[in-house]
């Protein structure tokens, strides 16, 4: 874990050095698509220090100069399968973006929707040494706060802090300079496979692209397609990717528990694939033209020539009706959202004081889905596009792009994280041979 | 249509690309193994060239540096032999007697306006042009100082007009004084500048004359004594500089004024109406000594000295003096 946090704060870092250039590139690694926007910061003095997402968060402080999507190669359930393939499919995207912009990137932040996100709440406790909240007192209690046994191979991708208390004063955005007595905080804390973490590492290494920054596109989509009332009063954002569907709860603007089912919309196609007995780009075919959840009898006269290329006249000439397109894909949207309603109930999602739950992501394209998600997830729900931003080309503004979108708003107004705060006093090594320094400096 | 029965080409035995790179299905009987189809991807060497040549630094380098560098060495390669450079400076030398010696800019005359024919000839002498010339040649410049620096020349205008004529255009100086010096007499004008040497004072006997070392330097002087002169010009004779410091002014019958070095003009008017009050300078007087203001005096011709001291009773003693 020691391990990911110098990576993250060497992240920070980078991203610093990417404000000041002011280009920086977006990289969006779904299974179904790989998004590339490049983004040109148009105030190059470095990150604003707000805590929280505002309504339009940072937007007018960037613009979309480049953007290139490609279909997706060797990524599966959101995790790199093939690393060569998925390689060539962040070139292609790099490229063509880079192309558009004009400009060379060399700083990118990622998303990824898989790697199993699993979310903990921590909290921590400490007496301040003189009764004025330092810097060295909020990592202090940052530090304070116990880590739970995550597992064997797992990181940490986000630990944020998601709230202060000062002597049973709570709600706290930055606690820095009040005057208490104990500080505490609560911290939500979300962890990865490592595994899959330094795959996507390695992978942008070998495209000569060095990671400022990396974010999970449950919380991502949720920054971008949650409006800001939303996101205050506590609502989900459920991002029906391709390959897995993220799920992230937000509240008083931050996220406070994350998860994903590993399904998504390649698991309709294969369905129908399986189904109807055809390849998986016919079945992704017949899904995107004629694909649904609810069916009238108007689609039971709606034949759909499926074809197939074996060279039988009776195989190539097959037909099914919509309906049964439609009976394949139900139960498997179904299933899905079942999943993530479990998810859901099992986070406690029933206490939150608003309901409202969003639906993004390429699969939310289905017609007819709000519908059947207002069954299985109750009636508050609806279906939600990411924020317009400066310069973002008219065929990237749907929801299969609120992640990519909501990783601009990350990137140009980033989420204070664990690592951004300061170290605590006695874990700092260097805290000796800085104090020599220091006696050289005054002293000569 | 499709036909009734499809004929079975080797699709079985076809090589099945991988799923996600075959084509959309198309139902015709024409399906056989094609090319398999090119990847969108670009290669890892097409990729980073294309970032390297976004860099701005390496596109610079090779819009402007490599255009400039490649003509200023081929520019050199072609310039570093002795023969090609002197052919290139013989073209040109070629090109430029061509142009010079066009009949437009040919100059065949030398008109000199506004001087003397004396001067006329010794501008003449003096630029000694060859004739006829090119005016691309003539230093224009160079031969208005050569005439500007004969003394008889105030200002000079020298151009080339059209026709192939070369304009100078003189205006003489104008002699104001006769100046008689140790070495010779002299017209100088009005500013002290020499113009001419005369054999003869008489030759120009419609000009005051002035004498004496440094008289030229002061003529301004000498000028405004003439001016105030008035009543005692017919009687005039001329100006000495005394000890390039003061002026004399000299009557006939020998009588001379000693003018102070300061204000002279002053002085002069003082005696000019002394003059006209008791008739002066009527009188058997050698000299006006007008150079201590408070104290005028005259030095009367021995024999009027003598006389009036025996009018007065006074008994000289007899002496030589």
């Amino acid at each position: 874990m020691k391990d990911l946090y110098q990576t993250q704060r060497a992240m920070r870092n980078i991203r610093r050095a990417a404000m000041q250039r002011g280009v920086i590139a977006i990289l969006d690694i779904g299974s179904s698509k790989v998004g590339c926007l490049i983004l040109r910061l148009e105030n190059a003095s470095g990150a604003r220090e707000v805590d929280g997402v505002g309504s339009m968060a940072g937007q007018s402080s960037f613009r979309v100069i480049g953007a290139a999507t490609t279909r997706s190669r060797g990524v599966r359930l959101g995790e790199i399968a093939v690393m060569n393939e998925t390689e060539s499919a962040i070139r292609t995207a790099v490229q063509s973006a880079q192309k558009m912009a004009g400009v060379r990137v060399d700083h990118v932040i990622a998303c990824f929707s898989g790697a199993e996100p699993r979310s903990y709440g921590l909290a921590g406790d400490w007496d301040l040494q003189d009764s004025i909240v330092t810097e060295q007192d909020v990592a202090q209690v940052l530090a304070s706060c116990d880590v739970p046994d995550v597992g064997e191979g797992r990181e940490v991708l986000h630990a944020q802090p998601v709230n202060f208390a000062l002597d049973h004063r709570s709600g706290l955005g930055d606690p820095r300079g009040q005057i208490g007595n104990r500080l505490s905080c609560d911290l939500h804390m979300m962890t990865v496979d490592a595994a899959v973490v330094q795959n996507l590492i390695y992978c942008l290494k070998r495209c000569d692209l060095e990671m400022a920054g990396m974010a999970s596109s449950a919380y991502v989509s949720g920054i971008s397609s949650l409006v800001e009332d939303e996101q205050e009063l506590g609502a989900a954002c459920i991002d029906l990717g391709g390959g897995s569907t993220g799920i992230s709860v937000f509240m008083k603007k931050h996220m406070i528990y994350a998860d994903s089912v590993r399904m998504g919309g390649d698991h309709v196609t294969s369905d129908i694939s399986k189904g109807l007995q055809v390849p998986l780009t016919t079945a992704e075919r017949i899904k995107t033209k004629f694909g649904g959840v609810h069916a009238t009898g108007m689609d039971d006269r709606e034949m759909i020539e499926i074809g197939g290329d074996s060279g039988d006249w009776e195989k190539d000439r097959r037909q099914v009706s919509r309906t049964e397109v439609i009976g394949i894909m139900r139960p498997r949207v179904e299933e899905i959202l079942e999943e993530a309603r479990a998810r859901l109930d099992a986070a406690g999602f029933d206490h939150l004081p608003s309901q409202q739950i969003v639906l993004t992501g390429g699969a939310s394209q289905i017609p007819g889905l709000d519908g059947l998600a207002a069954r299985i997830l109750g009636q508050r729900v609806r279906l939600g596009r990411p924020l317009r931003v400066q310069g973002l080309p008219q065929a990237a503004t749907g929801p299969a792009f609120s992640s990519a979108v909501g990783l601009c708003l990350f990137a140009a107004n980033p989420q204070d994280e664990w690592w951004d705060f300061d170290i605590p006093t006695e874990r700092y090594p260097a805290r000796s041979l800085k104090r020599a320094m220091k006696w050289f400096k005054e002293n000569w | 249509m499709q036909p009734l029965v499809a004929t079975r080409y080797d699709a079985k035995y076809a090589p099945r690309k991988a799923s996600h790179h075959s084509a959309p299905p198309h139902h015709s009987a024409k399906r056989v193994a094609s090319a398999p189809r090119r990847d969108p991807a670009p290669s890892r060497i097409a990729y980073r060239l294309q970032r390297l040549w976004l860099t701005p630094f390496v596109r610079t380098a090779l819009r402007v540096g490599l255009p400039a560098f490649v003509v200023t060495f081929g520019l050199g390669l072609y310039l570093a032999d002795q023969e090609r450079r002197e052919s290139i400076a013989s073209i040109y030398t070629d090109l430029r007697e061509t142009v010079k010696n066009r009949p437009e800019f040919i100059v065949k005359l030398l008109a000199i306006d506004g001087a003397s024919p004396d001067l006329a000839e010794a501008v003449r002498s003096t630029l000694a042009l060859p004739l006829p010339q090119s005016s691309l040649d003539l230093d224009l410049e160079a031969a208005r100082a050569k005439i500007a620096q004969l003394t008889a020349v105030a200002d000079v205008n020298v151009q080339v007009q059209s026709g192939g004529v070369l304009q100078v255009s003189i205006q003489e100086r104008e002699p104001a004084f006769v100046w008689r010096n140790g070495a010779g007499t002299w017209l100088i004008d009005k500013t002290g500048m020499r113009v001419a040497e005369i054999t003869d004072r008489n030759d120009r006997d419609d000009l005051p004359l002035v004498a004496g070392e440094g008289a030229d330097k002061a003529i301004a002087e000498a000028q405004q004594i003439l001016t105030s002169i008035g009543p005692l010009s017919p009687r005039l004779r001329g100006l000495v500089r005394m000890g390039d410091r003061r002026w004399d002014v000299v009557l006939d019958r020998n009588q001379r004024i000693l003018l102070p070095v300061d204000q002279p003009v002053v002085a002069l008017e003082r005696l000019i109406a002394l003059d006209q009050a008791q008739d002066l300078l009527a009188r058997d007087v050698v000299a006006v000594d007008l150079r201590l203001q408070r104290r005028p005096s005259l030095r009367l011709a021995p024999y009027s000295l003598a006389e009036m001291r025996r009018a007065r009773g006074i008994i000289p003693a007899e002496s030589d003096l």
